[in-house]
């Protein structure tokens, strides 16, 4: 039996005297595609937050390859990759340049595959033009892009396909099921029914809040 | 094979410095206002404080140390909030919490990039408010050298104050009390440099305390930079 890669043991998180969800478990292997699920509030991203390691309000554990998280920072940051909320985009630098800056502080991006990265991201030729004047889907395609140029084992992706068009989020689900297939492991939030990802677990939040 | 290692470790660290260092430089040279906006300021304290004042020279050049520094201390104040509210609205802050390369090497470059869009030039145009002040000439060189090492003491130690209150959406206020005592012994030291290359009297006593405050500061800011905005984004 293989260990997970990924294991949440009883987990506890409360906001504002509000369970958020209680006794929380699972076990993501590697080749797992994991969406969690859940209403508005419900307490989505505080959980990738959680599981991310950004956020530390919480009870219970989280075991990256059978060690506690936190004892094993250096391992687990180095293969993850998330993706939060804000796109994480400068607004002053151009494409490229964000990108370069990325894969110097994450070895897991490898530098020289931006170019094809932004090309299959459809943003060839606007590797010059500074991100503040890309409209809102391109600059989550331009933080997307760091998908395609990295060997991160675990993607934590929270809400990938807001602003994307159709046919960007046909090849972002293609992505999904090439890195499950190559043994890699996703967990995402998304209100959007993936279909084309083969099997994917679900966790859904609603069921697990408190009073 | 131990030393490989180190020596892989020292690059990519060197690495890492040097790319944080690049873009937040671009990152200020792109969005000039952030860079002008505290020499301004520097700038227009030192002319309004003789037509406020009076502008009898020997009186100026009694009270030009102070001005000059208490200017420079404010200026640095003012630009302390932009250090890292940028980056935690974009969202790369977290992302830089994320990687596996330490958070102090990044927030250290940050705290080196700020100063050399702050510090640096208020430094090198000091000697200018200095002639407008009547300083004697021989205290500028003086005033020049405790400026460089005092404004990257108040960068340093600033940018903790600047890390705890990042995740406020008003944190401008908080930054001034939070900081302001600990600018106090930069200021008294900063400035009374000054007084001393005015009264002709040696200086390196006082360049001697505030090279303390630095190295002290240089070694042990950083963990508590890392630590205040690892605070701020995980709250």
């Amino acid at each position: 039996m293989l260990e997970p890669l990924l294991r949440v043991i009883d987990l506890y998180c409360e906001r504002d005297e509000r369970i958020l969800f209680e006794g929380l478990a699972f076990d993501l292997s590697c080749g797992e595609l994991m969406q969690i699920e859940g209403s508005n509030g419900s307490g989505k991203t505080t959980l990738l937050r959680i599981l991310s390691g950004l956020s530390g309000d919480y009870e219970g554990e989280v075991f990256w390859r059978g060690k506690p998280v936190a004892k094993v920072k250096d391992d687990f940051f180095s293969s993850l990759l998330y993706f939060g909320h804000q796109p994480g985009v400068k607004g002053m630098l151009t494409p490229v340049e964000n990108l370069q800056w990325y894969s110097a502080i994450h070895p897991a991006l490898l530098v020289e595959r931006i170019n094809c990265a932004l090309e299959v991201v459809g943003l060839k030729g606007y590797e010059d033009v500074p991100c503040h004047s890309l409209s809102a889907g391109q600059n989550r395609r331009v933080s997307l892009a760091r998908l395609y140029m990295n060997t991160a084992k675990l993607w934590i992706l929270d809400e990938p396909f807001t602003a994307i068009d159709k046919k960007g989020v046909a090849a972002k689900e293609r992505l999904l099921a090439d890195h499950v297939a190559s043994g890699g492991s996703v967990i995402l939030t998304t209100h959007h029914d993936l279909t084309s990802c083969g099997a994917v677990t679900k966790v859904n939040l609603d069921q697990l809040m408190g009073t | 094979m131990a030393e490989l290692c180190t020596n892989s470790a020292e690059s990519s660290m060197r690495k890492l410095f040097s790319a944080v260092l690049k873009r937040d430089l671009l990152l200020s040279f792109r969005r000039k206002s952030d860079l002008v906006n505290p020499l301004i300021f520097f700038v227009m304290v030192a002319t309004l404080f003789p037509l406020g004042v009076s502008p009898e020279p020997n009186f100026l050049a009694e009270v030009a140390p102070g001005v000059v520094w208490v200017a420079a201390l404010l200026a640095t104040l003012l630009s302390l909030d932009g250090i890292f509210r940028s980056d935690y609205e974009d969202g790369t802050l977290e992302q830089v919490i994320l990687s596996p390369q330490p958070l102090m090497v990044v927030c250290l470059a940050k705290v080196i990039a700020h100063w050399m869009t702050t510090g640096l030039p208020l430094a090198l145009m000091s000697p200018l408010l200095g002639v407008m002040l009547f300083l004697p000439a021989t205290a500028m060189l003086g005033m020049v050298m405790s400026l460089l090492i005092g404004t990257l003491v108040l960068s340093l130690v600033g940018a903790i104050g600047a890390g705890l209150t990042v995740g406020l959406k008003r944190g401008g206020v908080l930054i001034s009390l939070l900081v302001l005592p600990l600018y106090i012994p930069v200021l008294i030291f900063g400035s009374g440099a000054v007084q001393a290359a005015v009264a002709g009297l040696p200086l390196e006593g006082y360049l001697a305390l505030l090279g303390a405050m630095l190295a002290l500061g240089m070694v042990l800011a950083p963990f508590a930079i890392s630590a205040s905005v690892r605070i701020s984004v995980s709250g």
